[in-house]
């Protein structure tokens, strides 16, 4: 498809549109056939909207089992959306991961991902040089291994190792070095668009503070956008730019940083942000939070929330709420907010960041 | 029985629940002997929350097992004693072990997934953990199940406690955990990072849960964690520590907002903050030291802003410093060219603007 889509916002560089993903998780035909049961559909993914504009950071934070990695793996084309679309710099790549080798380049090359845990994602046999100089041979922009590893010991000093490290193996490496590895690279084909999944959960904070401090220092020189996706709620205020709050496949509130941390009006938002442990809540015996995320694969009726939502009725419990916009240029998708039962005030009463 | 005979010396009234005096815990290897736990002291009373922080490898795992005498060979303890109630409890047989384990100190592990037994339901756990330390008969401890599952907060318990642990979601699972831990009332409970394999919502409802019973119960629990967050929110007392060391010790509140040693403060202050914006997040350089290559003197001052000679080459311990003891020269009481205590607060201080 040619390039020249035109998109409303002139610099939006990635775009999701009702992106989805459903994984069929039945059991085997002859399972079905001889116990009974129909098919299962997890929608990992239902419907999800974002835009990023070009050096920005849109954070996606959630429970574990929102969807926000599958969001993440949509992004860069490792899944093929069920459904929706997705476009980069106003080409639409829903099929990237379906394409082939040479017709996926030109995007491919374009993005980047920083994956969870610094262990898993290095392959431990290959040197530290092959692994960073690795997408420069893919991509063909070098010509031989030597070069491929004199531009990967740049790459390394970048991130604020040796360029002798070339040599060592991962193990060789601690969390945090074995991250800035990952951030070499994912740099090393001068990606636009890097998805960071979580790229300091697995490291301890003085590690975080030096791998998030990097991170900005390299939006800032490199002009990078981010997803960034996390289940850090004070990380991803210190990331992000516009933050959207997933549960069970959808996003059910999305505002620009400040708006959503100083008013968050979808009660799930409110939530979380309450139950995150602080020297404010000592006096507290009783959780501000109820109840576990529901099964994606058999998600209640009407708001995904509603069994835990402390303002449902019946409304909440037949009707899926659609995202509505705010006046503070932000979306929710709850009944309370739209009916004008839970208030901006409210809201405002309810943040951290006024206790 | 040897638990009298090991009794220290006059246990009198103000004898806390538990006193660890200078531990050490010492790994082997073909090349070196590495110290995982390095004279490490402190004491919990009935009914105190004592937080232990530190980020991976500074060793309060292994201070959490040592005081139940869970140390795997060839790791071993080479020093100090662990008095529970008064009594030594770190040179006992395993027969006289199992009297303190599980029966006087309870232990909740990280990870719910793998504390439980996926091929016994949950009430056979429960049931066998209560038998093993309560006189009682299999009808009595399954009723006694019940009603630890009512009190850790599982709805319809008589049902669900004979369901395996697959059945149960992460959060319920460690809710399962705690019950086994409080099995038979135990006097104090080790909290391992009980909530870290949890969400942010469940984390809040389990920290709920393990506060009320143990004021409720008047349990000593040492907490392990390496989130500041839940300490706060938690703990009465801090111990922070440091490559196999305790580098401060105080009251949370102290500790949490006016911290005293250096690597508190940076710790500290390389948490973004969710209750406000902060341009920029302070870094502590380098990372913390392995165990086969501890710095001499402070094993933190390669990485310490306001490190000077002293630091480099006498190993402080602890020391009082304000409300709190801080194991750093900075609070030595001669004239040392550090800067004093106000070095720290000021280093903040220009970091926060």
């Amino acid at each position: 498809m040619p390039a020249n889509r035109s998109i409303d916002q002139g610099d939006t560089l990635v775009q999701a549109e009702g992106l989805a993903r459903h994984f069929d998780v039945s059991k085997p035909l002859l399972n079905r056939l001889l116990e009974g049961g129909g098919r299962r559909i997890l929608r990992a993914v239902d419907g999800v909207d974002f835009a990023i504009p070009r050096g920005g950071t849109y954070a996606l934070v959630g429970e574990s089992g929102c969807g926000k990695s599958t969001v993440a793996r949509l992004s860069v084309g490792l899944f093929p959306p069920s459904g929706g679309r997705l476009i980069f710099d106003g080409e639409d790549v829903s099929d990237l991961a379906r394409r082939s080798g040479r017709d996926a380049v030109p995007v491919r090359r374009r993005l980047q991902m920083i994956f969870q845990s610094p262990y898993a994602s290095l392959n431990p046999l290959w040197r530290v040089g092959a692994i960073v100089g690795e997408p420069l041979l893919a991509f063909g922009m070098v010509n031989t291994r030597q070069e491929a590893r004199e531009r990967a010991g740049e790459l390394l000093e970048h991130v604020g190792l040796g360029a002798n490290d070339v040599q060592k193996y991962p193990h060789e490496f601690s969390g945090g070095q074995r991250q800035r590895i990952s951030i070499a690279r994912a740099l090393a084909n001068n990606p636009e668009f890097i998805v960071c999944d979580e790229p300091t959960s697995a490291l301890d904070v003085s590690v975080q503070a030096q791998i998030l401090n990097l991170m900005q220092d390299l939006q800032r020189e490199h002009g990078l956008t981010y997803l960034f996706i996390s289940h850090d709620m004070a990380v991803v205020r210190h990331m992000a730019d516009r933050v959207g709050v997933m549960y069970l496949g959808r996003i059910v509130e999305e505002a620009p940083k400040r708006s959503l941390f100083e008013a968050p009006r979808h009660p799930y938002t409110q939530m979380l942000l309450q139950a995150i442990p602080s020297f404010a809540n000592r006096d507290r015996d009783h959780s501000p939070a109820q109840g576990e995320v529901p099964d994606p694969v058999n998600p209640p009726t009407g708001c995904p929330f509603h069994p835990r939502c402390p303002h449902v009725n019946d409304r909440c419990r037949r009707e899926v709420p659609m995202l509505q916009n705010t006046r503070t240029g932000g979306r929710v998708a709850c009944h309370g907010v739209e009916e004008g039962r839970l208030t901006a005030d409210q809201a405002r009463a309810l943040s951290p960041a006024v206790a | 029985m040897p638990l009298d005979q090991q009794r220290a010396d006059g246990s009198g009234q103000d004898e806390p629940l538990l006193r660890v005096q200078d531990l050490s815990v010492v790994f082997p290897t073909r090349k070196q002997r590495l110290v995982a736990v390095d004279e490490v002291s402190f004491s919990i009373q009935r009914g105190e929350i004592l937080g232990v922080v530190g980020e991976s490898g500074a060793g309060k795992s292994i201070t959490g097992n040592a005081v139940m005498s869970l140390i795997e060979p060839p790791g071993f303890l080479a020093g100090g004693g662990v008095y529970l109630d008064g009594e030594r409890i770190d040179r006992l047989g395993e027969r006289s072990l199992r009297q303190v384990r599980g029966k006087r100190i309870g232990m909740i592990f990280q990870d719910p997934q793998t504390s439980l037994n996926p091929l016994y339901s949950v009430g056979e756990q429960l049931i066998e953990t209560i038998c093993t330390h309560l006189p009682m008969s299999r009808r009595q401890a399954r009723d006694r199940a019940v009603d630890l599952l009512t009190e850790v907060g599982i709805g319809s318990p008589e049902s669900r406690i004979d369901s395996y642990p697959h059945q149960f979601s992460g959060g319920m699972r460690q809710r399962v955990v705690i019950a086994l831990a409080l099995c038979a009332d135990p006097d104090l409970v080790i909290a391992d990072e009980p909530t870290t394999a949890l969400d942010v919502s469940v984390q809040a409802q389990i920290l709920a849960l393990l506060k009320r019973l143990c004021r409720d119960r008047g349990t000593g629990v040492k907490l392990i964690t390496h989130d500041m967050g839940v300490i706060a929110e938690t703990a009465d007392n801090v111990m922070v520590m440091y490559a196999g060391r305790v580098v401060e010790r105080g009251p949370v509140d102290t500790v949490v907002h006016d911290p005293a040693h250096p690597y508190t403060a940076g710790l500290m202050d390389s948490i973004p903050p969710v209750e406000k914006e902060v341009q920029r997040l302070t870094q502590i350089p380098g990372s913390m030291p392995s165990l086969r290559a501890i710095p001499s003197g402070c094993a933190f001052h390669p990485r310490c802003p306001h490190a000077f000679d002293r630091c480099r080459q006498e190993r402080p311990d602890l020391m009082p410093a304000g409300d709190s003891q801080a194991a750093c020269w900075l609070y030595a009481r001669h004239g040392d060219p550090g800067g004093g205590p106000e070095a720290v607060r000021r280093e903040r201080r220009r970091h926060a603007r």
